[in-house]
């Protein structure tokens, strides 16, 4: 076959980029190679348009045990000899084509990231965007993807012990699906994704290596068009009753201290597991491709080099120790063959029949080695001019509160999420502490230890659409306050940065302003970034018009909650408590669902948020949390004021009783999203003590009522009981998306 | 009593038993390889429990090729023996698969997975795991199945009612075994049974998801104590 610039176009490679490739070889590239190349500097495995600006965040921390992208997943020291292993990834493009496998296979993906370092998992979380939940293909995609989360990790083992969707019609072609593992390892114990040791003997394990998700890295690394479907052999195929015995098997030939290395595969297969693990040593590897165990006959060598079949893991093993790793896999019933060894050349040679059909090295393929780093090009959005131009009085004031709220509640992005986290196991493993005791962020509690993990996902795209720096750092603090309130202290971020075409200089501008609120952000919580995983070409091109999604820059907040019996829950738990709000009412109804769902003004600008405000207000959290002073803490987030008031009484099975004294506009009282709000219920006899602890640290607040047996009462006006009020809240989105 | 956890491949409520057991309840418990041919450390009066989970991936049928498991054989003779053999949600599926205990759990009426929290009662005291349990009272304890409908023909349905089998009852927060507290479509709201010598017990519910008041619920512990009380009264 004769290489020219077409086929590396093909291939998804620049012009540059092929040239590049030929003065490292020195030659022209065979097919093989190119193809190895094409894969590894694709977005998706060099972050090329990224990694420049990731690289301006704040990466360093006491508690890191590990620096971000040097190993798969995030580590941080959590005491009593101890380390937590996390990550978010993306898995948008596959499942937008094949909800229910490309979905799963992300949940797979992840959790592998974190057990290939000698951490069991023991938590995931997952945030979701999906386009209008009228449209018959949005109903198709969140009955896939929500029975492909829950089949891989119901089986796996592992509780989905949190997450967040959100339905809007800038996701309708390109929906997102973003997976989170939280695992727990001895500090010592872990295991490194490198390769050492000439003469060391290279294993393949787990699933046999077929023809699925080839190009899979390459796939998501290109515009999704209408044309995506006929990709669909690009997706790959889950297997989570393998992945649980790969866990296993995984977690038991480490303690054997056979092995030098391992790393999983994910994207890229084999060519970016050998190629990491092998520039990450500064060593080389020959491989037998011959010797990898095939699903099928025949596989050409680049088709088992790209392959992304699931389930499978390098590890380099100590010579002399092979038997020790074989007896594991054995009692595991899974495959386990060597298919080469280490080198000192610094380069992979694979071999195919004795035949040399690929001579790479393996340093220039890898992100931070060789591999292209690009800076687009930015340009303001020219929406913005539109989006500022709102004002609050063009919106008439509704005259019935009572009819407003009822509207509201019946938006699914404020209806509960029951619908698709009942179809989620999230109590396996027996350590999830929220769910008879929900909090604003999930806790789970670590056996043989006082101490529980506390994490969330977070991310208001609307917000972040109505200004990418402020949205951004919005969605940290919200992420961080969501663990304040559930009585942890924020340890650390990882992120998952789900942006539109990086070409087009109105979204790396988005991108670049995402990246300068979140470093802001994670600097004044101290939360280093991690780790985590970018994911451009999120888009839809209709018509030739090409429309990104909302910038999307998922959080995934990790907290750690130092004596579990000091958790804080949101539920209301005594009628007569009494119920304060800290923080200050607001004027503004901008961004919130109230103005989207009741007026159907889609855009407007990002809602109030002081990030010092912010910062003041959780302290002031926590240090009532840790006097023992609040029954109840619930940060105001979507659907404002009101809702958060409503959660805490349906969470309770209790009613509330609140006055509005103040001037400003009745929406915004209720239903507007200003930042930096949280409502408490305190005990009666705690009032004199609480309100001198908030005077001490200078905290706004304003008293807003008590807590009732069943009825709610706002200003005055009877809003009848709690009951009614649930039956609405927990079945409208079941009830949209069941609709024929 | 001793107890030993089964562990099939694809279990994963096996280490959530041996941790209720083991650091709960305090009891002394082992943990068994389904490659096991020999239980020679138990004896009749000691309990081996089959967890829930995903054995061999449930595929072909839930718990069918588990029943096959080398360890099954001496699970089926140690209760043909007398011993205690307690299976909960895939260990429910397994028993009936391996003819230990009568009926078949089916696919949910929903078709879907469901983890809740749902409310059970007892039917009755007579067996040991139900002994020490009040009647009357409903019991909140999660669920987490895909196929959880227990059916059984007319007349296994009749025998086990007249042999007094049925161990436990679907019901609302008020006890009451209506038709709306039937999770999964379950005939007669059946949520676990025993075999007819009252030895070998299965049940979808998870009570060892219930057992700790730092997860919210203690409902399931009871559960556990009458089995334990069993053991006084031998």
């Amino acid at each position: 076959m004769n290489i020219t610039l077409e086929t590396a176009k093909e291939l998804g490679l620049l012009e540059e980029e092929f040239e590049k490739i030929k003065e490292i070889l020195g030659r022209i590239p065979n097919f093989t190679e190119l193809s190895i190349f094409s894969v590894m500097w694709s977005e998706h495995c060099s972050y090329k348009n990224s990694i420049t600006l990731l690289k301006t965040l704040p990466r360093e921390g006491e508690r890191l045990l590990v620096e971000a992208g040097e190993e798969n997943a995030g580590l941080v020291d959590i005491g009593d000899g101890l380390a937590c292993a996390f990550k978010i990834e993306s898995h948008n493009h596959p499942s937008a084509v094949e909800p229910y496998q490309g979905a799963a296979t992300g949940v797979g993906g992840i959790h592998r990231d974190i057990f290939t370092m000698g951490a069991r998992p023991i938590a995931a979380l997952n945030s979701l965007r999906f386009g209008n939940p009228e449209l018959k293909r949005t109903k198709w995609l969140v009955k896939g993807v929500v029975k492909g989360i829950g089949d891989y990790g119901n089986c796996f083992g592992v509780p989905t012990v949190g997450g967040e969707a959100y339905f809007y019609d800038c996701y309708n072609q390109n929906i997102l699906v973003n997976a989170m593992s939280v695992g727990i390892v001895k500090v010592g114990e872990t295991v490194s994704a490198i390769a050492e040791g000439a003469g060391n003997p290279v294993f393949i394990v787990g699933s046999a290596t077929g023809k699925d998700g080839i190009h899979g890295a390459t796939f998501a690394s290109a515009d999704l068009t209408e044309d995506s479907e006929e990709d669909l052999p690009a997706v790959q195929v889950g297997d989570p009753f393998q992945e649980k015995l790969l866990l296993e098997a995984s977690l038991e030939a480490i303690k054997t201290g056979a092995i030098v290395g391992m790393q999983d595969m994910g994207a890229a297969g084999i060519t970016c597991s050998t190629s990491e693990m092998s520039a990450k040593g500064k060593a080389g590897m020959r491989i037998n491709l011959d010797k990898v165990p095939t699903r099928q006959a025949d596989m050409k060598p680049f088709e088992i080099l790209l392959s992304e079949s699931q389930e499978r893991m390098l590890i380099v093993c100590k010579k002399g120790r092979e038997a020790d790793l074989e007896a594991v896999f054995e009692k595991w019933d899974l495959e386990c063959e060597i298919i080469g060894e280490v080198t000192d050349t610094e380069r992979l040679h694979f071999y195919q029949n004795g035949e040399l059909v690929a001579d790479v090295p393996a340093e220039p393929l890898v992100l931070g080695g060789g591999a292209p780093i690009y800076k687009r090009e930015i340009s303001e959005p020219t929406y913005l001019s539109r989006i500022n131009s709102f004002s609050i009085s063009s919106i008439v004031e509704p005259s019935d509160l009572l009819a407003t709220a009822k509207q509201l509640i019946s938006s699914p992005n404020i209806a509960s999420k029951r619908w698709i986290y009942e179809q989620y196991d999230s109590m396996v493993r027996t350590n999830t502490m929220t769910t008879n005791q929900p909090s604003d962020a999930a806790i789970v509690r670590v056996k043989g230890t006082e101490k529980a993990l506390v994490v969330t996902t977070d991310c208001n795209s609307s917000f972040v659409y109505a200004d990418p720096y402020k949205g951004a750092m919005i969605a940290v603090s919200e992420a961080a306050r969501n663990i304040v309130c559930s009585g942890g202290e924020p340890v650390a971020i990882t992120n998952c940065l789900n942006f539109g075409n990086p070409y087009n200089p109105e979204v790396y501008w988005q991108f670049e302003n995402v990246i300068k609120g979140m470093g802001d952000a994670c600097r004044k919580f101290s939360t280093p970034v991690t780790g985590g995983n970018v994911s451009f070409y999120n888009q839809t091109v209709l018509e030739n018009t090409a429309e990104p999604v909302y910038p999307t820059p998922t959080i995934g907040m990790l907290g750690l909650l130092e004596d579990h019996s000091k958790r804080m829950t949101l539920h209301f738990r005594e009628s007569g408590d009494l119920i304060y709000m800290l923080g200050e009412h607001r004027n503004n109804i901008s961004s919130s669902e109230y103005l989207r769902h009741v007026h159907g003004v889609q855009h407007s600008p990002v809602p109030y948020f002081d990030i010092e405000e912010e910062y003041g207000l959780q302290q002031t959290i926590k240090e009532l949390i840790s006097s023992d002073m609040i029954h109840s803490a619930h940060d105001i987030s979507e659907g404002g004021l009101f809702v958060a008031l409503l959660e805490s009484a349906m969470a309770g099975g209790t009613g509330f009783a609140i006055r509005l004294d103040s001037e400003i506009r009745k929406d915004a009282l209720l239903f507007g999203e200003a930042q930096s709000r949280v409502i408490v219920s305190i005990p009666v006899n705690e009032e004199s003590e609480f309100l001198r602890t908030l005077e001490l640290s200078n905290q706004n607040y304003q008293k807003l009522g008590t807590v009732t047996d069943e009825q709610l009462s706002v200003a005055g006006n009877d809003f009848g009981i709690i009951a009614d009020w649930k039956a609405v809240y927990d079945n409208v989105l079941g009830g949209v998306l069941e609709a024929v | 009593m001793k107890f030993g956890v089964v562990i099939f491949p694809g279990s994963n409520c096996d280490s959530d038993m041996l941790h209720v057991i083991g650091q709960v309840m305090g009891q002394k418990v082992i943990e068994l390889w389904h490659k096991e041919t020999e239980l020679p450390d138990f004896e009749p009066g000691d309990c081996i429990v089959l967890p829930g989970g995903f054995s061999y991936g449930d595929y072909l049928r839930c718990g069918a090729i588990a029943s096959h498991s080398p360890i099954m054989k001496s699970v089926v003779e140690f209760a043909h023996n007398g011993g205690y053999v307690f299976g909960i949600c895939n260990g429910f599926q397994i028993l009936c698969e391996s003819g230990l205990l009568p009926g078949a759990l089916l696919r949910n009426t929903s078709q879907k997975f469901i983890c809740k929290n749902i409310h059970l009662r007892a039917a009755t005291q007579n067996s040991p795991l139900t002994r020490n349990i009040d009647v009357t009272k409903a019991l909140k304890i999660p669920i987490a199945h895909a196929e959880g409908r227990y059916y059984a023909d007319a007349e296994t349905l009749k025998n086990l009612e007249e042999n007094d089998q049925v161990l436990f009852r679907y019901c609302n927060e008020k006890g009451e075994a209506t038709p709306e507290a039937n999770p999964n479509g379950s005939l007669d709201n059946i949520a676990g049974i025993c075999n007819k010598t009252r030895n070998v017990f299965g049940m979808m519910p998870h009570p060892e998801r219930a057992s700790e008041m730092l997860l919210g619920n203690m409902d399931g512990r009871v559960l556990f104590e009458s089995l334990l009380a069993t053991e006084s009264l031998v």
